[in-house]
This record gives structure tokens, sequence and C-alpha cells, in this order.
């Protein structure tokens, strides 16, 4: 599988307070270890767990995941801009993989 | 979504309609009940009683693919330092896995709201449970009816 490709809908600049929607989402099977290959052998689960959103390296938001989460996962949540700094969005894989995304948000 | 590329799309549905052809050929997997999503919010709450309100939860009354269904919610709070959500729990009655998702939020969370897109095997209920900063516990429930069951929720 190649590496899953975050993509994240931020603004590069807000007003200060601002709150703003944040959209993610992220190329992943989230095989859910419930499917068998054509052998009948069971394809072993391999999902994103967690998300986690910080800002300036303080944690705002987090999301365990479970295989009931579709491929390709969405996560879409609220985030408060009190001054210029760097949101940082984190996906943890099953095998420990951590892919991440940085976004500066301006405030002006 | 602007933000989906054709490439992505079209690798999405690949991965939907593989996952069908696997739900058709093998179907035997144990699905979870009603029993088990109240075992597991028993683990998580005790014999905590349940309040009726502040979750509102959007999710379709009809799907009609089983492998991606939108699911919103918001909870009503004043997300301050003193009164805040603390964590939203989705379970599913009709999965193999009774657990959707959990999400934990802090007092810099401007709202208590998020939105993912869910697998259902088939038609059931999905149960929210938001805890508040205070201990006290909601609860609030929605049935969603699908046509074609995703695989492996």
């Amino acid at each position: 599988m190649a590496t899953p490709k975050p993509r994240v809908r931020i603004p590069s600049t807000a007003k200060a307070g601002e709150v703003i929607e944040v959209k993610t989402l992220i190329s992943h099977e989230m095989e859910s270890g419930q499917r068998k290959d054509s052998s009948g052998k069971p394809i072993p689960r391999k999902i994103i767990k967690l998300f986690i959103a910080s800002f300036n390296g303080e944690e705002i938001f987090r999301a365990d995941w479970y295989p009931a989460i579709s491929a390709n996962p969405y996560q879409s949540f609220f985030v408060r801009v009190p001054e210029t700094g760097t949101f940082t969005f984190q996906w943890v894989d099953d095998d420990g993989s951590v892919y991440k995304s940085e976004h500066k948000v301006t405030v002006g | 979504m602007t933000f989906i590329t054709g490439a992505t799309r079209r690798a999405f549905l690949a991965t939907a309609g593989g996952g069908l052809t696997a739900l058709v050929v093998a179907p035997s997997s144990v699905l979870a009940d009603a029993k088990m999503v109240a075992d597991e919010i028993a683990r998580l709450y005790g014999g905590k009683s349940f309040k009726e309100g502040r979750i509102k939860l959007d999710l379709p009354s009809i799907a009609e693919n089983g492998l991606v269904v939108p699911l919103s919610f918001e909870v009503e709070s004043p997300m301050t330092k003193a009164d805040y959500v603390k964590t939203v729990h989705f379970f599913a009655e009709g999965n193999p896995n009774p657990q959707v998702a959990s999400f934990t939020f802090t007092p810099f969370a401007p709202k208590a709201a998020a939105s993912i897109r869910i697998r259902l095997a088939k038609t059931q209920n999905i149960v929210a449970i938001a805890e508040m900063s205070n201990g006290d516990v909601y609860k609030a429930t929605k049935e969603v009816k699908v046509t074609i069951g995703g695989c492996g929720g």
C-alpha cells in the first residue's frame, strides 16, 4: 500500500479567537479484519486507530477510531485560533507509523 | 468535497467494491447486538444514570451504502475550563464490534462537534454517550436503515 497521504483543509490566516472548522482526509484502506481473501484466509486488521489535533504542542482534540470507520477516513472538527501558531495533525496506524501534517495559521 | 481528487475517488470506489464482494462471499462473522453495546457502556460508566438531551446526532434515517454513512454530532456545552465535554463515544448495535469511535475534547476546542464516515453492516441503532467535565453522562440513540451493508464494521 502506498504511504497514506493526509489532506487538510484549514485557512492560512484567521482573526484572533476565530472559530474554524478543520476538514481532514487521509488515504488508507482501514482494513477491518473481517474480510477474507480469495483463498478464504482472514485479511488481518490494519487501521488508523488514533487521530490527534494540537496547537503549538497543546492537544485540542483526539479521536479513537475502530474498524467501523470507513476507508479513507474523513474527520472534521472545530478549533479556535488564539494567536499565530502551528496546528499539528497526527494519524497513528496499527503498525505504529505516524502520519503528520503541520499548518501555520497567521492571525492578522 | 472539493479535495477528493479523481484518483483518490477511484481508489476509494475500488476499495468499496472489494468490501461488498467480500461481504457476499463471507457473511459469517458474528455481529454485535444491543447487549454487547450495553455491556461496553456498563464497563465504562457502571451504574451511572443517563440524561436525555444536549446531544444533537446527525445520521441519515436510510443509508443506501453501509460502507460510507456520514455521522455528525454536536453536544451543547459552553466549552470552558469549568464546564466542557470530555468524551463522546459512539456504539453500533449491529456491527462485528460494538465500538465505532470515541472523541476526547479539551477546553481548547471551541465546540464539542465533529463529523466522520462510518461502516454499518445492517440496519441498526447507533448509540452516543457524552461525558461532561462535571461527571454527568448523556445518551442518545438513532436507528439507521441500511440498504446495502458495509462489510467489516
